[in-house]
């Protein structure tokens, strides 16, 4: 079992949980993505790790609510336990595995939207801990739905730019336009690593592509085992069929089909198309069986 | 009862057309008389050929004349010294091409129904509280296992018996492998029959640890240099299942058997109280005729859909067991045969609205001496569907051989591995089942479990 150490909400409907999982918390690496199945009849969800202790060995997820198992994933209680927790799955990013000096001549440009500013923090902590350079923009509608400020500041200080859509709080304007400022005021960055909803990541890919920089976006579809086997996460790279749980969840965005990938989730990711797959296959789709994050 | 020694002693089914609607086991199995009845009919040869098409040497005649006998649990201990897994291989084996292929019966009428009389004694010996026993001395040495497939349990079950220190790491959260997440229920009844089955293997002593991704949370190293493991048997069985990389297999409504089996069988998407959704077709197109296709095919007829399996050669052909295609047929699925997908259809959502299809003729036999199907040119047609399931097999999971340094592979990635004691190119690494030869069966993935046994073993000694 894997006991919860602390649960909160981050927001109206982001909830964040910190859980002991000894062998995760040993081996995992920014990048990666555990399954968790809550109780006995849930399903297997697969979650970004968001933060790690080795010490204390727990790992930190955060789950944006959308459905029945989100919802019952943020019920769980500091000193309940869930009962599957799997993990690490998929490639760690890349710069973990490279030679960290080719890696500390380089500089990053963090991009995350909405919920996809967790699985960033691991991400820049890393890269703070390994003395990296970088910048991180984040993105979310308003001040109300912002989370994890503090902990940014904390690691990326002024390295650190935040922007509201409807400009609440700091910045207005969605990530693109902080990246082009960035650009435009003669910063340089080799790399981008953009993680958020598919049509952030589209739009923050074609910014940085255009840019000339070498752009990762991790890539979050539909899974069930997580471990190869189900090839529910296919998705189209650089022509290839991939799987995300192996061979991702982090891509070349220069190479991943977002339009593809965008048809096979909006279905499972809006209103109207869980309306429509109610239609479709009745009360048989008991909720959006994405991955959450 | 009057026994016609030519024929088998008739089975219980479940009616076709009722079966067609529920998840419950297809075969009903043997009573106690049946089973009595039918093993009057073996002839106890003294060189016995069923021993010999058995990948686990099962002690056939012995167990046998044991039923004859009507000492049952004596039956049963007899089955318990060669399989961990009777239960299963009671329902699951292709007997016909096994043990009652070689059966001396079956040359002039029908074989010994072998795998009946196998399913009756270790039905009989879990519903009587039978438990194996085990005798051997502790040995200090500590041995893991990789995946609780049929293969990994049977290897863990010899070794335990032998006095090793035992445990299995799953990645699942359930024990059991394909027996839990790709076999069907209606085939192979989970809480019934695999889990009492596992149970079995646990009261040998083996420790089973859930939630593992070898490869990941930890390596086969760090199993050795942190871990303290003396010795390893990898049996993580097949991997990723193939696509046709044909226009349309991203559309939504497409799914590999193993998805669609998986969700429905390890996440009991059948069932109300489970959260697991899966798309209930109205009309599903199988792609593909081996076991897998019919296991699908079968799941999405009880989930409700009118089913078609589409096989690009002839009945003859089918790779799929005789019994299986025969119990698809019965249950209303249709076969279309001689044909093969060109294209996935879909509407303006996204979703599968239909499937083009090209006719196939067979042509000149290729290296497998099996003819291989050609087009039909102009011949192709459209069927209208929602959901398309994809069984065209797997190619190995990378998870260990890519991050296991000196761990030698094949040209089709599987791990390459000595068939008599399944040792590899590491030492103190040894591998089966399916991870080495490919999607195979359940009980040749055992006889690789016990050969690995053996040279552990000897490894070890």
């Amino acid at each position: 079992m894997f006991k919860i150490i602390s649960s909160k909400m981050l927001c109206e409907n982001i909830s964040q949980i910190v859980f002991e999982a000894p062998r995760i918390a040993k081996s995992c690496e920014p990048g990666q993505f555990v399954i968790v199945r809550s109780d006995e009849t849930a399903e297997r969800i697969p979650l970004t790790i968001s933060d790690y202790d080795r010490e204390k060995k727990t790992i930190t997820i955060t789950t944006q609510i959308v459905g029945q198992s989100s919802m019952k994933i943020a019920s769980f209680k500091e000193g309940d336990a869930f009962a599957d927790v799997t993990g690490p799955l998929g490639q760690p990013s890349e710069f973990v595995n490279e030679d960290i000096e080719e890696v500390r001549k380089r500089n990053y440009l963090f991009v995350g939207g909405g919920l996809g500013t967790a699985p960033v923090y691991p991400q820049i902590k890393w890269c703070r801990e390994h003395g990296v350079n970088f910048d991180v923009v984040i993105g979310t509608k308003s001040k109300d739905t912002l989370i994890m400020e503090k902990e940014f500041e904390a690691v990326a200080g002024e390295h650190y730019f935040l922007t509201t859509d409807d400009g609440s709080y700091k910045h207005k304007g969605v990530v693109t336009t902080v990246m082009d400022e960035l650009i435009a005021e003669g910063r340089h960055y080799d790399v981008c690593v953009a993680i958020g909803p598919m049509i952030m990541m589209k739009f923050a890919a074609q910014t940085a592509l255009a840019a000339g920089i070498h752009t990762i976006v991790s890539m979050n579809p539909i899974m069930v085992d997580g471990t190869g086997m189900c090839g529910a996460c296919r998705l189209m790279v650089g022509g290839e069929v991939k799987f995300a749980c192996v061979d991702g969840p982090e891509f070349d965005a220069a190479k991943v089909d977002f339009d593809g990938a965008m048809k096979r989730m909006a279905l499972y990711k809006t209103e109207e198309g869980r309306a429509y797959l109610k239609a479709k296959e009745g009360d048989t789709h008991k909720g959006p069986y994405h991955r959450e994050a | 009862m009057e026994l016609d020694m030519m024929k088998k002693v008739p089975v219980r089914e479940q009616d076709p057309l009722v079966r067609a609607k529920n998840f419950e086991e297809v075969c009903l199995g043997y009573n106690e008389e049946e089973a009595r009845s039918e093993s009057m009919r073996c002839l106890n040869c003294k060189n016995p050929k069923c021993v010999e098409g058995c990948p686990v040497s099962i002690d056939i005649p012995g167990f046998i004349a044991k039923v004859k006998e009507g000492d049952f649990k004596e039956a049963a201990a007899i089955i318990a010294e060669s399989s961990a897994l009777p239960a299963v291989c009671g329902r699951v084996c292709p007997q016909e091409s096994q043990c009652e292929g070689k059966c001396i019966r079956g040359i002039k009428g029908e074989s010994v129904s072998i795998g009946k009389l196998e399913r009756f004694v270790a039905d009989w010996a879990r519903e009587n509280g039978v438990k194996p026993e085990v005798h051997a001395e502790k040995k200090d040495k500590k041995v893991a296992v990789i995946g609780s497939g049929p293969s990994g349990l049977t290897c863990a079950g010899d070794l335990a018996k032998m006095g090793y220190d035992v445990t299995i790491f799953e990645a699942l959260h359930k024990a059991g492998g394909v027996l839990v997440y790709g076999i069907p229920e209606f085939r192979l009844p989970k809480d019934k029959v695999v889990e009492p089955e596992v149970e079995n293997v646990r009261a040998l002593g083996v420790k089973i640890e859930t939630d593992v991704v070898i490869g990941k949370a930890v390596t086969i190293d760090s199993l050795f240099d942190e871990e303290g493991f003396d010795a390893v048997y990898i049996a993580s069985g097949a991997g990723l299942p193939r696509f046709m990389n044909i226009p349309g297999e991203q559309a939504l409504g497409v799914y590999s058997a193993n998805e669609f089996l998986t969700r429905n069988n390890l996440m009991k998407a059948f069932r109300e109280d489970y959260d697991t959704p899966i798309a209930r077709g109205k009309k599903v197109v199988v792609v593909g005729g081996g076991n897998v296709a019919m296991d699908a095919a079968r799941t999405a007829l009880r989930l409700g859909a009118e089913v078609h399996v589409v096989y690009r050669r002839s009945e003859k052909e089918l790779p799929a067991r005789a019994e299986e295609v025969h119990h698809a047929k019965e249950e209303g699925i249709i076969f279309d045969l001689l044909q093969n997908p060109v294209e996935i259809l879909e509407n303006e959502d996204g979703w599968v609205r239909g499937i083009r299809i090209i006719k196939m003729e067979l042509g000149e036999p290729d290296e497998s001496g099996r003819r291989s199907p050609v087009e039909i040119p102009g011949s192709e047609y459209e069927i209208e569907c929602d959901t398309v399931i994809m069984s065209l097999g797997t190619s190995p999971n990378p998870l260990i051989s890519s991050t296991t340094k000196g761990l030698e592979t094949n040209r089709k990635k599987c791990i390459v591995a000595n068939e008599e004691d399944g040792a590899t190119s590491r030492k103190g690494v040894f591998a089966g089942g399916d991870a080495v030869s490919g999607a195979a069966t359940v009980i040749l993935a055992m006889g690789a479990g016990r050969a690995a046994a053996r040279g552990i073993d000897r490894y070890l000694s």
